[in-house]
């Protein structure tokens, strides 16, 4: 309850931004509800003038017609402008809420966004954000106008004859417990379609995705039966929800008629048994009218009012995100001067307190030096990069880069004296330049024509049809593996930082193109410190120090003879490699 | 919609029944405001309270059949909509289970899955929404017209004149609306898109420093939406105030042609109140019909992108008289002069191939992305069709025989291993459905995936949650080749699935597959040199070409490609 009122609040403050509008909008909304149900009541008198043939009073006509005609354009314009301004409200909330959470997510730990897929972030900002919006910000003036409606309704109604009145106020709920009771009836039927829906979705991605393999060992059959009878009770759990659901209107409507009844009946009877005196005709026609408008929104509002709940829950997944802790805050100092010397002192690490990885580790590399990280698949390679770039914090120790600690400065001056080449390439939708000029903004076009030289990118950029303006699509989804990941060497090529992160490729480049990317490393390691993913053994090989990784710790050090000497785990990978 | 109208055919008698119990119901509301008039003219005006009385209970009796009418047309049209949506998503899976491999590729797995997911979803709410409603609105506007004619026709003119005004700005609004909501959607695409890139690259967008950017960026892209969303809303804010405005206009209109009908005695006061009423019903329609169009747009546009993939041609054509080939044979596959070339593409994937293997041979297929290697291994199962050549197995052209047959013979294991929900017995019984339990076992321990099984509490009966996410991808891809080898075939092909493997046990796996009672033909396709240095032959692809074909030995002394592919990874031996 306490969360609701929290959420409620943020919401409130995102709104309150646009208070101007949503003021003239409930002004407006009022506006068009009182002139919305004066309108029946100018017909009726206008009908009442209808008495009989030659008994029209035609100079009484002109004015209600003018008067109705007034009030028609106000209910027009200010629906409109009332409609303007929920969009404005609306829109520009939603843009607010989407920049400020992109902004948070800048400021979030990687920890966290290791932990929590991408598809599920991007769902909070993008659909839940939308649906918010529609729910919470239309549903609020939805519920606000229905109010006012039934509210305005009940006064006009009783005002005129109670009798009448108190029918329709009797026979209303009605349709509230109607539509109650076949909510609380379907609600069971949609979660069953909905889990069903999900297990064929999931069903359905499964075997897709992996045809090939169902092809391959010959099962479409048994597939395609599996899929059936999902399908068929899919089919089931659909047709009852659907149907179920689908009642709600007709037996409002049901209930509709039977107001409507009641109405006339009663407005007749009321007529009659008084002799015209409680109840005139016109006033029975407003009735009528007040009928149709009145159960209306009735029968939105028990709608509205889950659409609002989900809205609230909606806005709370977001504003969960939001308030996500971000990274501790940056040291002020920036780090000059930077020799490359790196420097770990009783390091310890782990992402999560139960599974111990870095124990106590201790490292010291000059300037210069080459860093060989080797291990199995899954050792926990990425864990020293995660360190070194600052991604994760160390839990004890310390790692000083030029006798600095890496605490003491900022991120910024941090992460910019090193390069990093990741194996999973990643590029930004954009221009092949967009992404070199990455490693520096303001590198004229020689400087990164020169870059992509030195790391024979130029040539086959210069084949791309639009050259270095070549647009890649997301992710450089029309490069292949080995262009990508000369791209993002050549971006480093062009920033030259004084350390190196490098993550060997394990596969998948065609050997002409890894040549070139080990000539490219080559180059780039000249003189800098460099910390290498290996897997190459000639990379290996050359190191001044190799770290060898097991079960996310370190568990040997040293250069290639004096760990071969030693004939430990080191020994035995490198050994398998030759011992076929 | 040819293709998928025919779905809806076993269900024509519903799809009859649903509109025509919509329209019984509709007809019984245009009653309504005529009994009401009936009631002011005879009952009111005339003191007759018995009457009042009757029609009262008339009108109870209406709505209780329009509330039965209704309901048969509700079931009627969930039970045509999901059925139809059923059969039409089952074709569409028989169908897609028919492409070639070919088409695959070009389609895609995500559009695929979308159109079997979203788009059937849509499509069935489409044809839902149709039956229950596409008839009933436009025949109240229209059949209120009517009635206002049995009314008084002088009067019901105005309603003639009405409607093609109100058609007008319904269609105007939607014309002018619909393209900016499609361009509302692709920037809203470009901010998802944009969002997505963020957080996948995140470590890479820090480590350059690059948040100030990105979030100029996003304020960007978001306040263009914003200005879109607002535009197009100015547009759609127009719809119901001007439907609100015509409408009443046609009120005070009414009234005043009413009052001097009246003054004449054309009219009674009881009629003019029906007028009233069949004026306000076609309102409510109007505001019911604008978000039908809309809903049967999106479904009309779902359905389109479905049939584009109903349409396609599907698989490759099956010899009508397959061949079987005979008894053992010595020479198990072999390639005669190959050229592939993948649909659209501008060359030949592999051009003139040709090679021998024998029974319990290993042969070793390298080079680098792109020269063919898998291309050249997806012939043998005829996966694709080779566009020159003939490729054999067991001396027959693979395309005169019986595919399942033929595919029997030989399993897979794909570059990127792919598991399934359900039990490891489960996934690895895909092989051979009768393998026992020792079958299994003993393929386990071959992959070396015996160790993997085993630690897992439940054997066996541990289950794979999809795609394999509890499991480590080495520990994927050994029971992929526990999977294939489950199925004892004749044929093994390891397409770079060793890649997740470390040097240990990749090269454990190597001498299990050697040391089998029966020995496979293996196919060994692989990047590392140390995989397939051992092998009976390798053949070295380059571009497309056979660029060698030999034991190790002779084409480090002969074959220039294989020369700069072992030396890349072995330099010190080069020495």
């Amino acid at each position: 309850m306490n969360n609701r009122k929290q959420t409620l609040s943020t919401v409130l403050a995102y709104v309150g931004r646009y208070k101007r509008y949503l003021l003239l909008s409930l002004v407006l909304c009022m506006l068009t509800v009182a002139a919305t149900l004066s309108i029946p009541i100018l017909t009726g008198n206008v009908i009442d003038l209808l008495v009989g043939p030659g008994q029209v009073k035609m100079e009484g006509l002109l004015p209600l017609l003018l008067q109705i005609g007034a009030l028609i354009a106000i209910t027009a314009l200010s629906q409109w402008l009332m409609g303007l301004c929920n969009n404005q409200m609306t829109y520009r909330t939603v843009r607010d809420i989407r920049v400020d959470v992109f902004n948070h997510i800048q400021e979030l730990p990687l920890s966290y966004l290791d932990m929590h897929p991408t598809g599920d972030i991007v769902s909070r900002v993008i659909t839940d954000v939308d649906q918010f919006a529609d729910g919470l910000l239309l549903g609020f003036t939805q519920l606000f106008s229905g109010v006012l409606t039934i509210l305005g309704t009940l006064g006009f109604m009783y005002s005129v004859n109670w009798i009448i009145a108190t029918a329709v106020v009797v026979i209303t709920p009605l349709s509230l417990l109607v539509a109650t009771f076949i909510a609380k009836r379907t609600y069971a039927m949609f979660s069953l379609q909905t889990k069903t829906r999900g297990e064929q979705t999931g069903l359905i991605d499964e075997m897709i995705t992996n045809q090939k393999v169902v092809r391959a060992f010959g099962t479409e059959g048994a597939v395609q039966e599996r899929f059936d009878e999902v399908n068929q009770r899919l089919c089931q759990a659909s047709k009852k929800a659907i149907f179920f659901s689908s009642l709600t209107n007709p037996a409002t409507r049901f209930i509709n008629a039977l107001v409507y009844a009641c109405v006339g009946v009663a407005g007749a009877v009321v007529s009659i048994s008084m002799g015209g005196v409680g109840l005139s005709i016109g006033q029975l026609a407003a009735f009528l009218s007040y009928a149709n408008q009145y159960t209306k929104p009735f029968n939105e509002i028990s709608g509205v009012v889950t659409e609002l709940q989900g809205a609230l829950a909606c806005a709370r997944r977001v504003f969960d995100l939001m308030e996500q802790p971000v990274e501790t805050p940056d040291a002020a100092k920036e780090l000059a001067q930077v020799d490359g010397s790196v420097c770990l002192d009783d390091v310890s690490f782990s992402y999560t307190p139960q599974r111990k990885l870095i124990q106590h580790f201790n490292l010291s590399v000059a300037p210069g030096q080459r860093i060989a990280i080797v291990g199995p698949t899954g050792c926990g390679k990425t864990t020293l990069i995660n360190l070194l770039m600052r991604f994760y914090d160390v839990n004890e120790g310390q790692i000083r880069v030029s006798g600095q600690a890496v605490t003491d400065v900022t991120r910024h001056s941090l992460r910019q004296s090193f390069g990093m080449v990741l194996q999973e390439t990643w590029l930004k939708t954009g221009t092949i330049r967009e992404n070199i000029l990455m490693g520096r903004e303001n590198a004229t076009d020689e400087e990164m024509i020169e870059a992509a030289k030195a790391t024979h990118a130029h040539s086959f950029i210069k084949r791309l049809p639009n050259g270095y303006d070549t647009l890649i699509s997301e992710d450089g989804g029309n490069l292949s593996q080995g262009e990508k990941q000369l791209l993002c060497i050549t971006r480093i090529m062009l920033a030259l930082p004084p350390m190196l992160i490098l993550d060997e490729a394990t596969s998948s480049i065609d050997t002409r193109t890894e040549l070139r990317i080990q000539r490219a490393f080559e180059k780039l390691m000249k003189g800098r410190t460099s910390f290498i993913v290996a897997h190459r053994l000639s990379t290996i090989q050359s190191a001044d120090i190799i770290l060898v990784m097991n079960d996310g710790n370190v568990i040997e050090q040293g250069t290639h003879e004096a760990l071969l000497a030693k004939n430990g785990f080191y020994a035995k990978l490198y050994n398998s490699q030759f011992a076929a | 919609m040819k293709t998928l109208l025919p779905f809806l055919k076993p269900y024509r008698k519903e799809c009859i029944i649903s509109p025509l119990f919509k329209l019984l119901e509709a007809v019984l509301e245009l009653f309504v405001p005529l009994m009401m008039a009936a009631v002011i003219d005879k009952g009111i005006l005339q003191n007759d309270i018995g009457y009042v009385w009757r029609m009262g209970g008339l009108l109870v009796v209406l709505a209780l059949l329009g509330f039965g009418c209704s309901a048969t047309a509700q079931f009627f049209a969930a039970k045509a909509a999901t059925g139809f949506a059923a059969d039409a998503k089952s074709a569409l899976f028989a169908h897609i289970q028919r492409f070639s491999f070919t088409q695959l590729d070009t389609l895609g797995a995500p559009t695929l899955i979308n159109r079997m997911t979203t788009d059937m979803n849509q499509v069935q709410t489409g044809v839902n929404m149709t039956l229950r409603l596409l008839l009933r609105s436009p025949f109240i506007v229209v059949g209120a017209t009517i009635m206002a004619f049995t009314v008084d026709a002088k009067v019901a003119l105005i309603f003639l004149a009405l409607l093609p005004l109100l058609t007008a700005v319904v269609v105007g609004v939607m014309r002018l609306t619909l393209p900016r909501h499609r361009k509302v959607q692709g920037q809203l695409d470009q901010v998802l898109l944009h969002t997505r890139e963020n957080l996948t690259g995140v470590r890479v967008l820090r480590a350059f420093n690059k948040q100030e950017r990105e979030i100029e960026q996003n304020q960007r892209d978001n306040e263009l939406l914003c200005a879109m969303q607002l535009k197009v809303g100015r547009i759609s804010a127009l719809m119901n105030p001007i439907t609100f405005l015509l409408v009443n206009a046609a009120l005070i209109v009414l009234l005043f042609s009413g009052a001097w009908q009246v003054q004449g005695g054309l009219l009674t006061q009881g009629a003019v109140v029906a007028l009233v009423n069949y004026l306000n019903q076609i309102l409510v329609e109007l505001i019911k019909l604008a978000n039908l169009i809309l809903t049967i747009t999106k479904a009309l546009a779902c359905a389109g992108r479905v049939e584009s993939v109903m349409e396609l041609p599907s698989g490759m054509e099956d010899s009508s008289d397959p061949l079987l080939p005979s008894g053992d044979m010595e020479i198990r596959v072999q390639f005669d002069h190959v050229c592939a070339r993948y649909e659209g593409a501008g060359g030949d994937s592999i051009s003139d191939v040709s090679f021998t293997a024998l029974q319990g041979q290993t042969i070793g297929v390298i080079g680098g992305t792109g020269s063919g290697k898998s291309t050249l291994i997806n012939l043998i199962p005829r996966f694709y069709d080779a566009s020159a050549g003939m490729v054999k197995v067991d001396g027959v052209d693979v395309k005169r025989q019986d595919p399942e047959k033929l595919r029997e013979r030989i399993a897979v294991v794909p570059q990127h291993a792919a598991l399934f929900q359900g039990t490891i017995r489960e996934n690895l019984l895909w092989g051979k459905q009768s393998a026992t339990d020792e079958e299994l076992w003993e393929a386990l321990q071959t992959a070396q995936a015996a160790e993997v099984v085993a630690g897992k509490e439940h054997g066996l009966d541990e289950e794979i949650e999809q795609g394999g996410r509890n499991l480590s991808g080495g520990q994927k891809q050994r029971l992929t080749i526990a999977r294939a080898l489950v199925r004892k075939p004749e044929i093994l092909i390891l397409d770079d699935s060793a890649s997740a493997l470390d040097y240990a046990t990749d090269a454990a796996l190597r001498n299990a597959l050697r040391e089998m009672p029966n020995p496979a033909t293996v196919f060994i396709v692989s990047q590392r040199a140390s995989s397939i240095r051992f092998a009976d032959q390798i053949l070295v692809l380059d571009d497309g070409t056979l660029a060698g074909i030999g034991t190790h030995d002779e084409l480090l002394e002969r074959c220039p490609v294989y020369q700069e592919i072992y030396y890349s990874q072995y330099p010190k031996e080069a020495a």
